[in-house]
């Protein structure tokens, strides 16, 4: 067991876990953020997709330890008020219809974004394929990064 | 407007709904007549000693709380059953607040979320509801205005009186209505002046759903909660015979490690379970566990030896389901004839959510918490097995994570209960996705032999089907194992059983350990693959193109969704280079009917081009997402076609993860059209419906692009010949 210091949406938690722990269960279970979800625990899914240093990860698949004192952001901290471009997208084309993989979809969509802000279907295609969404949204994602790229031009 | 889904105690849903002072609260008791409910006023129902379900309540600020009866895994229902209180009602949606109703059969009648029922099982008594309180909301603000209550009419959460223009919000009568009677029949309003019914509303759920706050089962948690993962037997009805937790009880923050029980059917499954701190720990010790298993008195299948079985059987004697006329002596005059067998996989149901459950056992209660389907049935199941009566026994909702069938099943809250009573302390027990994927109930896999004539004008002669499966019914102890499955014609047009002169349906259940279980549209999942894949090899025998062939049997409403599917797919203009496959099927009391367009890469694979869906559920609410749902079936039949299957090896299921059981990702995805119908027949159901006709308008693309019949799934789109 060791003390490690979180940076969780620019909000120090101080947490008791064996350093091998993987990040998504610290957030979820020790910090109490559970809008990161767990859908495979070995980087298949993306549903626990979070950004270290902006970048996106796995959270299943990297140890707490080395995410101690690294700015981490999940879907939590995106923003306060659903008033990302990627929220506003997600809401406006109705996106989500249970919801689960939602948070990994945004996170990763986020990201494709800021670093590419006009993909290509061949660019969300990439960015996209590690998410799986059972209840097929896939349509409706495609669709909501491509509006969510809109919106950042009109900004 | 507040939606976060509150978890409630049945008898204080005023209360808790956050409702001031006095309020007109309307709901249903089952009345004697059997299945009619009856409307009561909840003030009146009090001073009688009824028992009520309170659906609606609005207070003295003009607040209105609806009772959501349903579990919202994705399909909707979470809008779609206010969206139609509120248009009877006359509010608008943000002034209202939605809450999930705890389990309780008794209350709410059947709250299980399946046969895509929601709405084709209740929309025309939530519109009664909606009416009934509009009405004595009415009737009230007459009285006060001293007019007739034809004078005045309720729009926007008030009552106006038309001539003078004068207005009481709701909030101001509801004290003087509460005390009148529930009206005993009500208006409903024309479809014509709908607001609310038929627009494509944004759901309430949306805001929550990309923010992280909807509250999943795995997201519930209460102070001081362990966290639980089961070691359960590989081979499906193994026996702990006993383990080794030395090396588990090393881990730190391992709690507790006792054997559990779960309740699969009536059938008494067994596990180790390891309690921890946290659910990394807890599966730190699973790991660690050396257990011992009994698996001797059951055979150990493969999937080839489940399929032998099946294919022989399809041979044999058949359980009949449905027949007409004699298909044996039609079949042998015959001059156009076809013999073809099809086969399905067994599938996971894979919900992203893997299964989980909270529960708390007190001394004087049982509480649970979790993403459940069957909230009225785990209640049941949990009072006898604690022999408690059911207000001991609270069963709450949050959101569903998917749910296709496998969360309307009753083992893993049953599970969570027996470790939380053991451990005397709340648990959540959380499946990791390889027991998700491997533990079961299943899809079961199927064997169809069907034989078909011809006849001479080019007509469905004779139709004979012959299934092989596990019906799903058999599971439970005593069941009666010679009855036939009365689901062998699901998915079948019931048009065609007025056409066809001779038919037979019949099957021969599959014995086998492993569980199954209803998967996305059930049976039809499978039997529409045989059905309408057969129906086309008629039409090749008969020379007729597809939608014609089919024509000439069916009746108006399947015409007109013809006519449709056959202009919005330019079915008539297709050209060259290029396959077209239609299929149209009947599921929970909708009509479907889809054409896929395929065509060939240059390094000779198959793509799909473009999907087009015409969905007739009748009377519907919320065209968007009964277009999103369509939208989610195709790519769940897609998965199912073409990407994943669970095997069986030595008698434990082969695909344990993802990487394994292989889904459809964003670039598997064509294009999607859904057109929906607009009539006024009865609602059918919505979630499921737009799954089975998929693979075989599919498969049937392929054969007219490039002559191969496809027979069995999964298969691959790379390897088409």
């Amino acid at each position: 067991m060791a003390s490690i210091t979180l940076k969780l949406n620019n909000k120090n938690y101080t947490i008791e876990a064996d350093p091998k722990m993987p990040l998504l269960w610290a957030i979820r279970d020790l910090a109490g953020l559970t809008g990161t979800k767990y859908g495979c625990g070995i980087a298949q899914c993306g549903a626990c997709t979070v950004h270290l240093e902006g970048v996106p990860v796995r959270s299943c698949s990297v140890p707490v330890s080395s995410a101690a004192n690294k700015n981490i952001t999940t879907i939590e901290g995106l923003s306060t008020d659903n008033s990302t471009a990627v929220q506003r997208a997600w809401i406006l084309e109705q996106v989500p219809q249970c919801g689960y993989c939602q948070s990994g979809q945004i996170m990763a969509a986020s990201a494709l974004l800021k670093r590419n802000p006009n993909p290509t279907d061949k660019d969300i295609d990439t960015a996209m394929q590690g998410h799986i969404c059972r209840c097929g949204t896939y349509p409706r994602i495609r669709k909501a990064i491509k509006t969510a790229a809109q919106l950042m031009t009109q900004k | 407007m507040e939606t976060t889904p509150k978890n409630i105690s049945r008898r204080n849903f005023i209360k808790l709904s956050g409702l001031t002072g006095t309020a007109l609260t309307l709901g249903f008791s089952f009345s004697t007549s059997a299945n009619e409910l009856d409307i009561w006023n909840a003030t009146a129902a009090e001073s009688s000693g009824v028992e009520l379900n309170a659906w609606i309540s609005i207070d003295t600020n003009g607040k209105v709380t609806l009772m959501n009866h349903r579990s919202e895994m994705g399909q909707g229902s979470f809008q779609s059953v206010p969206q139609m209180i509120a248009e009877e009602l006359e509010v608008a949606l943000d002034q209202v607040n939605i809450i999930f109703a705890p389990g309780n059969g008794r209350k709410y009648g059947s709250q299980v979320t399946g046969g895509s029922s929601t709405i084709r099982g209740s929309y025309k008594k939530l519109l009664r509801l909606g009416a009934s309180a509009r009405e004595m909301l009415i009737e009230t603000a007459a009285k006060k205005w001293g007019v007739n209550k034809s004078e005045c009419y309720a729009e926007n959460g008030t009552v106006i009186h038309r001539a003078s223009g004068k207005k009481f919000h709701y909030g101001e009568l509801v004290t003087e209505a509460a005390k009148l009677e529930a009206p005993k029949d009500v208006a409903l309003k024309n479809p014509k002046d709908y607001k609310l019914i038929r627009k494509p509303l944004p759901r309430q759920d949306t805001p929550m759903k990309v923010n992280g706050k909807a509250v999943f089962g795995l997201d519930f948690k209460l102070p001081s909660m362990l966290y639980a993962v089961v070691e359960r037997s590989p081979r499906f009805q193994g026996k702990v015979i006993k383990w080794d937790d030395t090396e588990t009880k090393k881990v730190p923050g391992v709690r507790h490690v006792l054997k559990v029980t779960r309740d699969e059917f009536g059938n008494m499954r067994e596990g180790v379970a390891v309690v921890a701190d946290n659910t990394w720990a807890a599966m730190q010790g699973r790991k660690a566990l050396k257990i011992e298993w009994d698996d001797t008195a059951f055979p150990h299948h493969s999937t080839e030896e489940l399929y032998t079985k099946m294919r022989e059987q399809v041979k044999g004697e058949m359980i009949s389901f449905r027949t007409m006329g004699n298909t044996t002596s039609a079949f042998a005059k015959a001059e156009k004839k076809v013999e073809a067998t099809y086969e399905t996989p067994y599938e996971s149901h894979s919900c992203m959510e893997p299964l989980n459950c909270v529960a708390n056992v007190t001394d004087d209660k049982i509480e649970i918490w979790g993403p459940i389907q069957g909230p009225d049935w785990i209640q049941q199941n949990i009072c006898a097995h604690f022999k408690l009566p059911p207000e001991k026994v609270i069963v709450n909702m949050t959101f569903l994570g998917g749910g296709f069938g496998r969360k309307a099943f009753t083992d893993y809250p049953y599970e969570a209960v027996m470790i939380s009573k053991e451990i005397k302390a709340p648990v959540q027990v959380i499946w990791t996705r390889e027991d998700d994927m491997t533990i079961g109930p299943f899809r079961p896999g199927m064997v169809y032999q069907c034989k078909g004539a011809v006849t001479g004008n080019g007509r469905i002669g004779s139709f004979e089907t012959k299934i092989s499966g596990q019906n799903m019914d058999m599971q439970n102890p005593g069941a009666d194992k010679t009855s036939y499955n009365g689901s062998d014609t699901e998915g079948f047009l019931e048009g065609y059983f007025e056409s066809i002169p001779h038919y037979s349906f019949g099957d021969s259940p599959l014995d086998s350990p492993v569980p199954v279980m209803w998967w996305r549209s059930v049976y039809s999942s499978t039997n529409a693959f045989a059905f309408e894949s057969f129906i086309d090899e008629l039409a090749v025998q008969a020379a007729k193109d597809p939608i014609d062939f089919r024509r000439q049997h069916l009746g108006e409403r399947y015409q007109l969704l013809m006519n449709k599917l056959e202009q919005v797919s330019g079915w008539k203009e297709r050209g060259k280079n290029t396959g077209y496959g239609v299929a149209i099927t009947e599921c929970f009391s909708s009509i479907v009917g889809e054409v896929v367009k395929v065509s060939k890469t240059a390094d000779g694979k198959i793509k799909i081009d473009k999907v087009w869906a015409v969905m007739d559920c009748g009377w519907y609410v919320n065209p968007d997402i009964i277009k999103a749902q369509v939208e989610g079936s195709i790519v769940m039949a897609l998965g199912a076609a073409t990407k994943h299957e669970t095997t069986f090896k030595d008698g434990k299921a082969v695909e344990r993860n993802f990487v394994e059981y292989k889904m459809p990702r964003i670039q598997d995805i064509p294009e999607i059209e859904v057109h929906i119908m607009d009539n006024e027949e009865k609602a059918g159901g919505v979630g499921e419906p737009g799954l089975p006709p998929f693979t075989p308008a599919l498969t049937n693309a392929i054969f007219d692009l490039t002559g191969t019949r496809i027979r069995r799934l999964p298969f691959s789109l790379d390897k088409i010949g």
